[in-house]
């Protein structure tokens, strides 16, 4: 019967969490949960969220208590049909506790590993989780890295094989930028990591400067583009925060990184010391403040977006954006007349942080 | 960023990037070489934990022994400085500072003003130094106030592998005189360090841990313990600010002062003798400039007035702990008027 039970285990959100606190239950035992189900609060030393589903069925018990503290891969709770009696899952229960060493094994940590391609003779960091189905290229915005899909690549990697990749210049692939650092440039380096990685084809998804790069590299390559998935896109109206774009360049000042990453979200509690940390820590590394006004500059004419993008013929696309974008307006979500158009409530420009479950479901998962 | 080494392995990455990056970087102290072309394990032992083992064989020439004359090599770094170099001389343990502070308080430090801006001394001098080793009273020392004291010296006193790797990037590029304190118990700490060079600017204290109800300012090994109390009093409902100084030349005086305006309370927490201080100098800053804010007597968490024991139990006893700091918070919390 043992086949029947399935586990909810802690999160691994982004490559240095270790361990996770329960910050509380959205569902009791005994509740029928679906796939995406928003069931349990988590929170990292770096962020909060409430974790999905990844199962469906009866929620036989809970074992984390609100407030526990515990490591990646922990149980958290069973879930079994009618059919599996108290003793078997009791027995589960302790074969896992007998088996789990934390910091080992399981699936999430695989995907969390860190590996590099060479394109170009430049250094590209990636991260790939799941095996089964189609791939997955997961393209960051300016300033961000492949981390920023935290709440995304666990639960896409269930059905599709995720990449996720740090453009030249972010996160920890090489910081020199290609010599047209706008989306064409990279759109270039994209298509490099999939000729790289065998992937003759792929879904793109590309957020804010990384939707722009995937349009891009559509207009560059269509056959090679399965689908587009557009999350707030650079690339399809004049307006944008400028400010934001110069001043996140500019600044090695917490205060002011603060304030400006305030911005990125609907909901400013998102913005947590920790995550301020990581900000100044990218933006001390040798390299970063050149490459980031290099972007801006290819990213900006004045006060206004210097590219206007167009959907290639035969290529569709999805795009997806926040209702409260404080950095590119969600006015500019029906620039593209033939793609669907999803706009979210109550999330801001990281809406794939912000509505990572309505985002996730819209992806495909 | 998930790639951890230790805080030794740290800062002899700093090193070796930048002697990579900048040919005028080069490196010497008593031993940083170290038995060079001997077999296997006494080969480069690199200094007399190892710091600098492996540099040898990547730059050379531009790492060297020296005599055990410290007035000699350190006034050779001083002067290479004021000849374009970018000198690291490693001065084994602060507590033989003594010998040649001439070329440190008089010549190093005062090199920029004297020669009216026309001059730069670009040198670091990393040394060791605090208790906790068994080393006895004239290898424990915690000497950085002395050199707070001087102007045109900038003290840099790192707790976690990511500063110093970082404060010892900005230490080599700075064209100012830097004192590099290591904390001999920290070598062997591991934390998550970034593959590439960065640089920490100095003057910018970090806040390991937040909290409204009192502010402990604290550095180098003095913050692991200040942070365990933090966590230990977050269990009983006492929310702290835990501010790691990382330099205390110059000093993040905004941070310290923004914290005590916002919980007016003040514990510091310093492993150096309690005479004239980090401890006093914060103590006196917060009175002159935060008084109106304080709601309780400011608290120092020092060792006492004494030498570092050799003995095991009294040295144990001689070092600040977290269950020492974690009363001095407790009570100022109890402090009523």
């Amino acid at each position: 019967m043992s086949e029947l039970i399935q586990k909810i285990t802690m999160p691994k959100w982004g490559l240095s969490m270790q361990e996770g606190k329960v910050n509380g239950w959205l569902v009791h035992v005994g509740d029928t949960l679906r796939q995406g189900q928003e069931i349990v609060e988590i929170e990292s030393d770096k962020i909060a969220g409430a974790l999905e589903s990844s199962v469906e069925g009866t929620l036989r018990r809970v074992l984390a208590q609100e407030d526990e503290v515990l490591p990646v891969g922990a149980l958290l709770g069973v879930v079994a049909p009618a059919e599996v009696s108290d003793a078997e899952i009791d027995a589960f229960i302790e074969a896992f506790a007998a088996g789990f060493v934390p910091g080992e094994g399981s699936g999430a940590d695989a995907g969390s590993r860190v590996q590099y391609a060479e394109i170009d003779g430049r250094r590209i960091a990636y991260t790939v989780q799941g095996d089964a189905g189609p791939a997955l290229v997961l393209i960051h915005g300016y300033g961000g890295d492949k981390n920023n899909w935290l709440f995304n690549v666990d639960t896409l990697a269930e059905r599709h094989t995720v990449y996720a990749l740090d453009l030249p210049g972010h996160g920890d692939s090489d910081k020199a930028l290609p010599a047209d650092a706008g989306p064409a440039g990279m759109a270039q380096v994209v298509l490099g990591f999939m000729d790289a990685l065998g992937l003759d084809a792929a879904h793109l998804v590309g957020h804010s400067f990384g939707g722009a790069t995937a349009l891009a590299a559509a207009q560059a390559a269509p056959q090679r583009v399965r689908r587009l998935h557009l999350i707030a896109p650079a690339g399809l109206g004049a307006e944008i925060d400028a400010d934001y774009v110069r001043g996140f360049a500019a600044t090695n000042s917490r205060k002011e990184l603060g304030r400006l990453a305030a911005r990125l979200f609907a909901d400013e509690a998102q913005v947590t010391r920790a995550l301020v940390d990581d900000l100044l820590k990218f933006k001390r590394l040798d390299g970063v403040p050149e490459a980031l006004a290099a972007i801006a500059a290819a990213l900006l004419d004045g006060d206004a977006q210097r590219m206007q993008l167009d959907l290639p013929p035969g290529v569709s696309a999805t795009v997806i954006w926040g209702e409260l974008d404080r950095i590119i307006p969600v006015a500019h979500a029906t620039a593209l007349t033939s793609a669907a158009v999803h706009v979210l409530p109550d999330a801001g420009h990281m809406v794939m942080m912000e509505a990572a479950r309505e985002v996730n479901r819209l992806l495909g998962a | 960023m998930a790639r951890k080494i230790t805080y030794k392995q740290a800062i002899n990455e700093a090193l070796a990037q930048e002697m990579a990056r900048d040919s005028s970087v080069i490196a010497m102290g008593e031993d940083n070489v170290g038995g060079a072309g001997a077999e296997g394990e006494k080969d480069a032992w690199g200094g007399v934990l190892g710091v600098t083992k492996g540099l040898y064989g990547r730059f050379g020439d531009r790492i060297m022994d020296t005599p055990i004359s410290e007035s000699a090599f350190i006034g050779a770094a001083v002067g290479a400085a004021a000849c374009g170099m970018r000198p690291v001389a490693e001065l084994m343990f602060v507590d033989f500072m003594g010998v040649c502070f001439d070329q440190i308080f008089n010549q190093a430090a005062k090199f920029r003003y004297m020669f009216g801006g026309k001059a730069v001394t670009p040198v670091v001098i990393r040394t060791m130094y605090g208790a906790g080793f068994r080393a006895a009273a004239q290898h424990s020392q915690c000497l950085y106030s002395m050199f707070a004291h001087i102007p045109g010296l900038k003290v840099v006193v790192p707790s976690t592998p990511y500063d110093a790797k970082g404060l010892m990037i900005q230490a080599i590029r700075d064209n100012d005189p830097v004192i590099f304190f290591e904390h001999k118990v920290l070598y062997t700490l591991e934390g998550e360090v970034p593959e590439g060079a960065y640089a920490i600017p100095f003057g910018e204290a970090d806040v390991v841990h937040e909290g409204d109800d009192v502010t402990i300012v604290t550095l180098g090994r003095m913050v692991h313990f200040a942070r365990d109390a933090a966590q230990t009093l977050a269990k009983r409902g006492i929310d702290c600010d835990v501010i790691d100084l990382r330099t205390i030349s110059p000093l993040d005086e905004e941070t310290i002062l923004e914290s005590v305006n916002r919980t007016g309370r003040l514990v510091v927490v310093d492993e150096s003798s309690p005479r004239c201080n980090v401890a006093t100098d914060i103590a006196a800053l917060v009175a002159q400039k935060a008084f109106a804010a304080l709601k309780a007597p400011i608290e120092q968490v020092t060792p006492p007035h004494v030498p570092v024991p050799f003995s095991d139990a009294l040295e144990d006893l001689y070092v600040p702990d977290a269950a020492r700091i974690a009363q001095a918070v407790t009570s100022v919390m109890e402090f009523k008027r």
